[in-house]
């Protein structure tokens, strides 16, 4: 069985002093994604950096899961809206210059 | 080095209990915190006020040391000995870790409790490190095709791909080349935002590039053929019999590349103004008065 760029979600969880069902309910929030290999969880590499943001939030700011989506719905608007923003001020600027 | 006041930081009074502090420290960390508030430099310097803030007032033997000794911190024997004995405390095992990652504190925390405060929480956790920020002029030109680049952030050499079709104001993320983490955290990301300068004659609205071509009167009149300038190179264009000043034409992808999406281009149009023929000869003059007066028959 390969498990590349998978993490043992039980090493990730004594990494970060996080009890295992936080990460269940992130996952049903739709945040994460665990995958079962061999009856054991993992989470793949490229979710760590989210993960990481997720379990600071929920440590040291005390929010709960459903606040962490909430939280990162509002951030990934403010993404967008930046990056409008952006193409916005590019646009303006053929007509400034 | 200024007097810096703990208590105004966390918007308290001196009175204030062990639970006012850390539910003023909550409340304002989670206004300020760096997850929520991206490449925000004014967010990120207020929340290290507040972890320091947090660091000396939580922990009650800080927090009367700084109430008795603060204001006056240069003055004083009392403050001095204070200031050893906290240091025998350090060195006598007191803890690391907390909120919010090590270092970074102000010359006044640093004077008054030395490098490595003891602080009040029992884990020691590990943080991700400080993300840095940067901004990487380029040329239009530089983006058009991807290429790699070495940078010097931070006095470390980091060889990047800078893909085609970046745009100016974007801001890239690059995983792991921020500081390192603190009590084996991960390190933090790099920013980095592009700024692209336009030398070139041609105007870039997204994908779409834009271009004026001066047109003889005579290929306007009756048809031909010309060369135009694309951003890669030169086109031969056919141009119709009785083309008006202002004509655009759209040459499809020979716009510029499309971000992250190799081998799609955006579209190029090319504007034609006519150009008027001056200094006319005596001849070149009776031929157009003769041609005028056929146009009005």
């Amino acid at each position: 069985m390969r498990t590349d760029n998978l993490i043992l979600l039980k090493t990730v969880s004594s990494h970060y002093q996080v009890e295992l069902s936080f990460f269940t309910h992130l996952q049903d929030l739709g945040l994460i994604e665990i995958e079962i290999r061999e009856q054991s969880p993992y989470v793949h590499e490229n979710q760590m950096h989210n993960l990481d943001r997720m379990i600071r939030m929920h440590h040291e700011l005390e929010v709960n899961p459903e606040g962490i989506d909430v939280v990162f719905n509002l951030l990934q608007k403010i993404e967008n809206l930046k990056k409008d923003l952006n193409a916005t001020q590019n646009r303006l600027r053929l007509y400034e210059s | 080095m200024a007097f810096i006041d703990y208590y105004k930081i966390l918007e308290i009074d001196k009175s204030a209990t062990e639970t006012d502090i850390k539910k003023a420290f909550r409340k304002l960390a989670r206004k300020y915190h760096p997850d929520l508030n991206p490449n925000d430099k004014e967010a990120e310097r207020k929340f290290k006020e507040l972890n320091e803030a947090n660091e000396v007032l939580s922990h009650p033997e800080n927090r009367k040391k700084y109430d008795q000794y603060g204001e006056n911190w240069q003055h004083g024997e009392e403050y001095e000995k204070a200031r050893q004995q906290q240091q025998r405390y350090q060195s006598d095992g007191g803890q690391q870790g907390g909120f919010g990652g090590a270092g970074d504190y102000s010359d006044f925390f640093e004077s008054m409790f030395g490098g490595g405060a003891s602080r009040g929480r029992g884990r020691t956790a590990a943080f991700k490190g400080q993300d840095f920020n940067a901004e990487l002029h380029l040329d239009l030109k530089d983006v058009y095709t991807t290429h790699k680049r070495t940078l010097t952030i931070n006095g470390k050499n980091i060889r990047l791909t800078i893909p085609a079709g970046v745009e100016n104001g974007q801001v890239i993320k690059i995983s792991g080349q921020g500081a390192e983490g603190a009590n084996g955290g991960p390190k933090g990301d790099l920013y980095l935002t592009f700024n692209i300068e336009n030398h070139t004659n041609f105007k870039l609205d997204q994908h779409n590039l834009y271009s004026t071509v001066d047109l003889d009167l005579y290929t306007a009149l009756l048809g031909g053929e010309i060369t135009a300038n694309t951003f890669d190179g030169k086109v031969k264009l056919t141009v119709k019999p009785g083309t008006q000043n202002g004509t655009k034409v759209k040459l499809k992808g020979k716009g510029f590349p499309v971000y992250k999406k190799e081998g799609e281009f955006g579209d190029l149009y090319i504007s034609y103004q006519i150009t008027i023929p001056t200094n006319l000869t005596e001849k070149e003059k009776e031929l157009f008065t003769e041609l005028a007066k056929l146009r009005t028959i």
